[in-house]
């Protein structure tokens, strides 16, 4: 299945920080309310701006710092379906597939504020509707789509009692 | 088509980030690094960069701000029995004591869960979880997991020790296993020693300016050579801390004499069988920098990699300076900073927060009376932990203010105001700055 939304465009190295600062957290630790802080220390009114569906676009080590799970958490819960960036920092790669949240390492640098994006996470295509180009991105690992396909690291553990990953790779 | 690497998880090994070379494990003479050699003896499968393994955990470690969402996710997983629980510690750390009800009920649901399943439970006001760890729960050889991202701070012990995110620390406390990507490690090789003035915090923040803030990202780092060997247990924790700073999966050390003395008496006693990286093995790059002519660094906002030396930095207007954390409040940075402000008022209007790391160097240095001159010279004391480094307990800057912390992130907004800024810099350099309300170079009162 194809995901489809518009592109909001960040930088290089946006770090769990600037996803949302922890002092919100002392007020509620509601994920749906905590949502509405979503990068608002780089970007004011952020949270307003995305309509359901939408993707988070940004440059290289998206993710750095913190190892808070409430980042991605928090991302999905904006209405965000998916992030393309052209790398990922590694401990918010492992949350968002934890999560469930789908991540494209791609060529990001095609795509601008406001694009329309189809993204095919199993192909790892990313056709950009509004230029009408076409974006190789990665296809997922394996064993990254088995746990996105599981509905994430809880769900898999509840089914399989444990990690099975496959053998004899590398 | 553009010529993207392998995305970071393929279970597949790029050649071409080895330099071309032979793929180890074709041939037996090919070595292993330390991260290659834990990982393969805690999975039982030969372990090569790039493999996918399923590790038994040694050391799983939640905290106040992060486990509760372990928790949650465990929850998830269903009826879980927790089979290892001895293998679990929870540490309260980040919101001590507790400044809001939501986390009071945090705190408590923590407690409850480890008198439930009879988990370690560190108590409030015991100490910040990486310094914790390194006295009370890890050993050289071992793998430790904590919902930390400065987790990677124990490496120094000769461990392999990440940060991870609750739902991983979850599946680790359901199964007492987590899977991993065997990292790359790149070898820093640091010959010299530190001239007098400069610490090892310098030594970290010029290391982060040269990889960058994500330089070491999939990868672990070996830092090795003369320069570490000289140094204190403590000034290698501040470096391993920082570890992820340059996005390093690991920051290790190999074990020397000075880990089992400090093991035998500040940390975890019994045998260490220390693990060292072969001769021949495999690094994805080789990085070599003589340290003897090191200067006074300073990170500038908003980046822990916007390093410059001090001297660019100075006369910078500081408004508030933190010295200590999980990153320099062992007791030989609360010293450095003690020689500096001792007889000594700190600049009129400064607030000097101290930090110590663990209750256990707290009773130290009120025992040899650093804490005496420090509260002497202005100092507030806070119980260890975590709470103005992360902005949610404590020392708030105002806006348009400047602080100089000893600590590890200089965010945007990560002291709790996004309009502040936060230069980083050693525990010498912080207590310098809380004398004289701008940065300067503290060799100038270090004898």
């Amino acid at each position: 299945m194809d995901l489809k939304g518009k592109a909001h465009k960040f930088e290089d190295d946006i770090n769990t920080d600037y996803i949302m600062s922890s002092r919100h957290r002392t007020q509620t630790l509601d994920y749906t309310q905590l949502a509405k802080h979503l990068m608002e220390d780089i970007r004011p009114g952020f949270y307003s701006s995305v309509q359901a569906g939408d993707f988070i676009v940004a440059g290289k080590n998206f993710g750095c710092g913190s190892s808070r799970e409430y980042a991605p958490k928090i991302i999905k819960a904006g209405g965000i379906s998916a992030i393309l960036a052209k790398t990922f920092a590694r401990i918010f790669y492992r949350n968002a597939i934890n999560l469930g949240l789908p991540l494209v390492e791609c060529d990001t640098d095609q795509i601008s504020e406001g694009d329309v994006l189809r993204v095919n996470l199993v192909r790892g295509e990313v056709f950009n509707e509004t230029h009408g180009t076409s974006i190789q991105a990665q296809p997922m690992p394996e064993f990254m789509v088995t746990l996105l396909n599981e509905g994430g690291t809880a769900n898999f553990i509840r089914r399989h009692g444990k990690f099975q990953v496959p053998k004899g790779k590398g | 088509m553009r010529n993207f690497p392998l995305p970071p998880w393929s279970g597949l090994i790029d050649s071409r980030e080895r330099g071309g070379g032979p793929a180890r494990g074709e041939l037996k003479i090919m070595g292993y690094t330390i991260a290659e050699k834990i990982l393969a003896e805690k999975s039982g499968v030969e372990a090569k960069a790039g493999h996918l393994v399923v590790a038994d955990i040694d050391v799983i470690m939640a905290h106040d701000s992060l486990g509760p969402m372990a928790l949650e996710a465990l929850a998830e997983m269903g009826d879980i029995a927790i089979p290892h629980p001895e293998r679990i510690c929870f540490m309260n750390d980040h919101l001590v004591p507790a400044p809001a009800r939501n986390y009071a009920q945090l705190q408590k649901q923590m407690r409850d869960f480890a008198r439930q399943w009879g988990i370690r439970q560190h108590a409030v006001g015991e100490g910040i979880c990486h310094q914790l760890l390194v006295e009370k729960e890890v050993r050289p050889g071992q793998i430790a997991i904590g919902t930390d991202s400065h987790t990677c701070m124990a490496g120094a012990l000769n461990a392999f020790a990440t940060g991870v995110g609750s739902t991983d620390v979850a599946a680790a406390m359901a199964t007492g296993q987590l899977w991993f990507k065997v990292p790359e490690t790149i070898k820093i090789l640091l010959q010299g020693t530190l001239p007098p003035g400069v610490f090892a915090k310098d030594l970290i923040l010029f290391l982060i300016g040269k990889l960058t803030e994500d330089g070491a990202n999939y990868q672990a780092v070996e830092l090795t050579g003369e320069t570490i060997s000289s140094l204190s247990m403590g000034s290698r924790f501040t470096i391993c801390n920082m570890g992820i700073e340059m996005g390093a999966k690991a920051a290790i050390m190999e074990a020397d004499e000075a880990t089992r003395r400090w093991l035998s008496k500040n940390g975890t006693p019994g045998p260490v069988k220390p693990v060292k990286p072969d001769a021949n093995a495999i690094y994805s790059r080789t990085l070599e920098y003589q340290v003897s002519k090191l200067e006074p660094q300073i990170a500038k906002p908003h980046k822990v990699d916007n390093t410059v030396p001090l001297k660019e930095a100075a006369g910078t207007p500081i408004h508030e300076v933190v010295i200590g954390t999980c990153t320099n409040g062992r007791l030989e940075d609360l010293e450095t900073a003690a020689a500096i402000l001792k007889g000594r008022r700190i600049a009129p209007d400064m607030r000097l927060i101290v930090i110590p790391a663990s209750r256990t160097i707290l009773l130290e240095a009120m025992e040899q009376g650093v804490m005496r001159t420090l509260v002497q010279a202005g100092a507030m004391v806070l119980a260890p932990g975590c709470g103005p480094c992360v902005g949610v307990h404590g020392g708030v800057p105002a806006d348009g203010e400047n602080v100089l912390s000893t600590a590890n992130r200089n965010f945007k907004g990560r002291m709790g105001n996004p309009n502040a800024n936060i230069f980083l810099g050693s525990p010498a350099a912080a207590a310098a700055a809380a004398l004289e309300g701008k940065i300067v170079d503290p060799r100038k009162y270090l004898g």
